[in-house]
Parts: structure tokens; C-alpha cells; sequence
């Protein structure tokens, strides 16, 4: 009878929990077979125990050139994503303008369409212009579905500011751009950073457009892809149990840094 | 385009209240300034291509002699009627795979906005934290946790789960990978934090002191969660259903590497056509038919719900 109660006093935490295992589950499985020794080709089940692949992490061949490549993908789409997208957010929260009704269904629309729909479509216009494809094709692809995203979290972000601050600014005789360095871009930089982060991570594990436009070329993600047909090498899981660390542990020392500084803050 | 061609007479259009009109009167030109590298982009690498591929649907040739535009319509006729199949079966799993999301990404949400206290930022990692390894990859690792014979396979036969679902048609035999059930799961799995963020955004905002005059006015808890929290949390279950089922509708990684022929979505076929059969019409008239779909649920969701915040 208690018990019963316990349960249904806590039904929703449990079956959140429940979800939560869920959701980490694969990365368990990726962490635990990071040190496999399998016996075929092939890393689904348990053999025994063995750093080999943490030894050598480029041990199978193709997998740290296209880990680099993805990487550098990654960046330039970022930085040209991140640049794009501000310029955007900022249009559209601080001026009026004709056109922004389809401006803002121009933004809206890479995010409500199925990837596989734009990467055919690039495809074929990659296609009919008889473009090499390759690295320059997969950025142009990366940068475009990264934008929408990044206009998205910096215009939260500027919407929520205080447009005070600048007109306090302007009173205290700064000129235009000093407002916009020393106040303005300080105060919109954590949806910036959101959005650079957030197309870090779209563009670093993107497939479907990738695998449409890339050609011959080998990113990460299709390195992955190809070995699922041709067998798995144990070092992909430890490149993702790498990446989900270092990831954490950035998410830890920020919040760690954040919480001092508020700390701090709040004292002085 | 139609930022960039505004003529330079027009009415004023800077500035919402007065003291900022002025500030940005010089300035007329400078939003399409800020507008136009980005727009462009979007114009040239988004929007053209979606001309090339409507062009492309109706081109009839082969490879060898190139194709030429002969408004051949009936491409999209033939290309429904070969691959009906696996367009149903695309809406379907994608359907269940984001009401799957739903039902249990909800009480996870919900968890963390209201019962979490001081763990809530912990949890919210923890639900990002998995993004940080390529999908793939965790996709792949469903092959090793559903394997023929493990553990889970194990129970859900021992307690005759298998025996039902094989009865439903969800699987086959004594195994889970390379059926439905299986691809469902792993397009639940891929989806869930696009559920579950906008979830718990739009139950954070929800004032706690509707609860407690509920609970007030004698409302059980569940007749509080019906009447006053689902109600309130609508917006997030609009955007994260849509977030959920778009993906998923498109998508084939899962359907290829968790399940079988038997299983194959309409995002293969799209992308057998076009990157190994080379049936550039079909491929194109399946990518467009797709595209209308999830447009129109997306433009019908919008309209029922009457919300602009999803974004």
C-alpha cells in the first residue's frame, strides 16, 4: 500500500528517469566498446578488454584525415554561419524594413524542410552548374542550413535586450560604433555564441546533405557511414566517446567559470 | 530579393518609437546592408535549387544523351504509384516516432522544469549530452544493444513482449533489429531532445502558483495537469512535434542501419535514385511530393495552433 503511493507520488520522476536512460544508453554502449577487442570486422558485440584503439586512435586508416576534415568544415561554416546570421538577427530585431515577411519565411523554411529535400535540390543545382564536388560543395551546403539556426538564437537573444542600454550609451556621447562594440555586441554575445556553437555541432555531425554533395570527399560522419557496410573499427568509438568528454567537460568548466563570476558579482 | 530592391522612396520605415527614429534615420539603407550577404545565400543555395529540382521533375532523357525539360507531369504519377509504400510508411513512422517522443519525452520535461530543484542544470546536460557524440555513431550502438540474443532481446522475449508485436507486425521471429519496431526506436531515440527542449521551455515559463490555486480549488493532480499545465505547455508540443516529425520523416540513416528492406524509407529510395540509380526526374518528383507533405502539415499545424513563437 505504501509503496504503491511512493510510486505514484513519484510516477513522473521515475518515468523521467526512465527517458533519461534512454537517452544515454548508446553512449554508454560507445564508452564500454571503445575498449573492445572484437573478433570480425564488425564492433557489436563483446570480446575482451583492450586500450589498443585508445593507443592508437588513427590506427584505422582514412578515420583522422576525415576527423579533420569535418573539423575544418566545421570551422569555416561556423565563422561564416555565425557572421551571416548576426547580421541577420540584427536586421530583423532593429529596423523596420519591406520584405521582412519574406525574409523571415526565407529563414523559417531550411528549418521546416526534411534534410534529404535540400540536399537533392542542391544536388541537382550543383548538378546542372557542372561544380566539382567536394570540400567547396560541402561548405556552401553547411553554411546554408547553419544560418537559420544562428538567426534564430541571436535574435532571441537582441529581442530580449533592454534597448535602453544603447540610448544610455548614445547619452554618454558614444558614437555609433563604440555603442555597438562596448555595449551592444557584449550583450548580444551568449545568443552568438548559442548560434556558433549550435552550427559547430549541426555541421561537425551532419550526414544527409553531406553525403549528397561531397563526392568523393570523406567526412567524418560519412567515414562512419561507410564502415557500418564494410566493418567497424573500434577507434570511432573512441573518437565519440573523445568528443562527448572533451564536450562535457567544457559544459563543466563553464558552468563552473559562470558560477564564480556570479559569485563574485554578487559579493563585490 | 525583395530586400534589396526597395526603391529608395520609400515612406520611412526605421525606428518603432520615436526617440529611436531618429537615431536611424541616416540609416535607411543599412538593414538591407545587414540582409544581403545572408539572404543571398539562402536565395542562391536554397531557393534556386529548389527551382532546379522542380525543373529536373519534369526533364525526361537518360544520362548518356542529358535531359531536357518536356513538362513530363506523369513522372510524379508513376514515381507515387512505384513508392507508395514507403512514402505511407515514412508518414507512419515518422507519426509514431514523434508521438513516441511526446509520450515520453513529457514527463522527463516536466521533471526537469518543476521536480528537479537544484539537479535541474544537471539534467538539462545530460539531456543535451549525448549530441556531443556523432549520431551515427549512438546509432550504431543500437545495433549492439538490440542485438539477436542480448539482454533485451532476452527479456522482452521472456516476458512475451516479442510474441505480441510479432503479432502486430512490429517484429519478426525472436528478433527486434531489421524491423519496424526497431527503426521506430531509433528514430524516437535520434529525435528526442528536439521534443524535449521546446517541452521544458514552454512548462518553465508556466506560473507555479497556477498549481497551488488548482490544487486550491480542489483539482486532483491529475485534473491540474489536464486543465491547467498540458494546456499552457501546447506551444512546446507544437514546435516539438513538428521539430521531431520533420526530421524523422525524411530521414534514413535509422531505417538503413537498424532495419531491413522491408523497413526502407522514402528518404532511401530519394536518395538511391539520386545517388545510385541516377533517375534524376524521379528522385527529383519524390524530393518535391516530399517537400508538399511535410509543408503542408507544418502550414495546417501552424494555422491550428496560432502561434508565431516557433521559433
Amino acid at each position: 500500500m505504501a509503496a504503491s503511493r511512493w510510486i505514484r507520488r513519484h510516477l513522473v520522476v521515475i518515468a523521467g528517469l526512465v527517458t533519461l536512460a534512454y537517452m544515454i544508453l548508446p553512449n554508454v554502449v560507445v564508452m564500454v566498446f571503445s575498449f573492445n577487442k572484437p573478433t570480425g570486422r564488425f564492433n557489436y558485440s563483446w570480446n575482451h578488454f583492450s586500450l589498443d584503439a585508445w593507443k592508437s586512435p588513427c590506427g584505422a586508416a582514412g578515420l583522422c584525415g576525415s576527423l579533420g576534415l569535418s573539423l575544418q568544415i566545421a570551422v569555416y561554416a561556423t565563422i561564416a554561419a555565425t557572421i551571416l546570421g548576426t547580421m541577420i538577427a540584427f536586421a530583423l530585431v532593429r529596423y523596420r524594413f519591406h520584405g521582412r515577411g519574406p525574409v523571415n519565411s526565407l529563414i523559417f523554411l531550411p528549418m521546416a524542410m526534411p534534410e534529404v529535400v535540400m540536399a537533392a535540390s542542391l544536388l541537382t543545382l550543383f548538378l546542372n552548374l557542372g561544380a566539382q564536388l567536394g570540400f567547396w560543395t560541402i561548405l556552401i551546403a553547411h553554411i546554408m542550413f547553419c544560418l537559420s539556426f544562428v538567426v534564430v538564437a541571436v535574435k532571441a537573444r537582441v529581442l530580449s535586450m533592454d534597448p535602453r542600454l544603447e540610448e544610455a550609451a548614445r547619452d554618454l556621447y558614444a558614437g555609433p560604433v563604440q555603442t555597438f562594440v562596448r555595449v551592444t555586441l557584449p550583450i548580444a554575445a551568449p545568443g552568438i555564441v548559442a548560434g556558433a556553437l549550435l552550427s559547430f555541432a549541426l555541421s561537425f555531425d551532419d550526414f544527409i546533405i553531406t553525403n549528397f554533395n561531397a563526392g568523393s570527399t570523406v567526412t567524418f560522419p560519412m567515414f562512419v557511414w561507410g564502415s557500418a557496410q564494410r566493418g567497424t573499427p573500434v577507434q570511432i568509438n573512441v573518437v565519440g566517446t573523445a568528443m562527448f568528454l572533451i564536450a562535457v567537460l567544457i559544459v563543466v568548466v563553464g558552468q563552473a567559470v559562470s558560477s564564480r563570476r556570479g559569485k563574485s558579482a554578487a559579493t563585490s | 530579393m525583395t530586400a534589396t530592391t526597395a526603391p529608395p522612396d520609400a515612406p520611412p520605415v526605421t525606428g518603432g518609437e520615436p526617440p529611436r527614429r531618429r537615431a536611424f534615420r541616416r540609416g535607411r539603407l543599412v538593414p538591407y546592408w545587414l540582409l544581403l550577404p545572408g539572404i543571398l545565400w539562402l536565395i542562391v543555395f536554397f531557393l534556386v535549387p529548389l527551382v532546379y529540382q522542380a525543373s529536373t521533375s519534369v526533364q525526361t532523357g537518360s544520362l548518356e544523351n542529358g535531359f531536357q525539360v518536356t513538362w513530363h507531369f506523369q513522372t510524379y504519377w508513376d514515381a507515387l504509384q512505384q513508392y507508395y509504400p514507403q512514402f505511407l510508411r515514412s508518414l507512419l513512422y515518422a507519426a509514431v516516432a514523434t508521438l513516441l517522443c511526446l509520450v515520453v519525452g513529457y514527463p522527463l520535461a516536466y521533471l526537469i522544469a518543476f521536480r528537479a530543484g537544484r539537479h535541474r542544470n544537471l539534467l538539462l546536460v545530460l539531456v543535451i549530452a549525448p549530441f556531443f557524440t556523432s549520431f551515427l555513431i549512438r546509432t550504431l550502438a543500437w545495433k549492439t544493444i538490440l542485438a539477436d540474443g542480448g539482454p533485451v532481446v532476452g527479456f522482452l522475449s521472456s516476458a512475451h513482449i516479442l510474441d505480441i508485436t510479432a503479432a502486430l507486425g512490429w517484429t519478426s521471429g525472436h528478433r527486434v533489429l531489421a524491423t519496424p519496431l526497431a527503426v521506430v526506436t531509433g528514430l524516437t531515440y535520434n529525435f528526442l531532445p528536439f521534443m524535449i527542449l521546446p517541452l521544458y521551455t514552454s512548462l518553465e515559463r508556466i506560473d507555479h502558483r497556477l498549481h497551488e490555486a488548482a490544487g486550491d480549488l480542489y483539482a486532483t493532480p491529475w485534473t491540474t495537469f489536464r486543465k491547467v499545465t498540458f494546456p499552457m505547455s501546447l506551444p512546446g508540443v507544437v514546435s516539438g512535434t513538428l521539430l521531431t516529425f520533420i526530421p524523422s520523416s525524411g530521414d534514413y540513416v535509422n531505417a538503413q542501419l537498424l532495419g531491413s528492406a522491408d523497413t526502407k524509407m522514402i528518404g532511401s529510395v530519394i536518395q538511391s535514385q539520386f545517388l545510385t540509380v541516377l533517375d534524376y526526374p524521379t528522385a527529383a518528383a519524390l524530393s518535391f511530393i516530399l517537400m508538399a507533405v511535410v509543408l503542408f502539415v507544418v502550414t495546417f499545424y501552424i494555422r491550428r495552433a496560432g502561434t508565431e513563437e516557433l521559433l
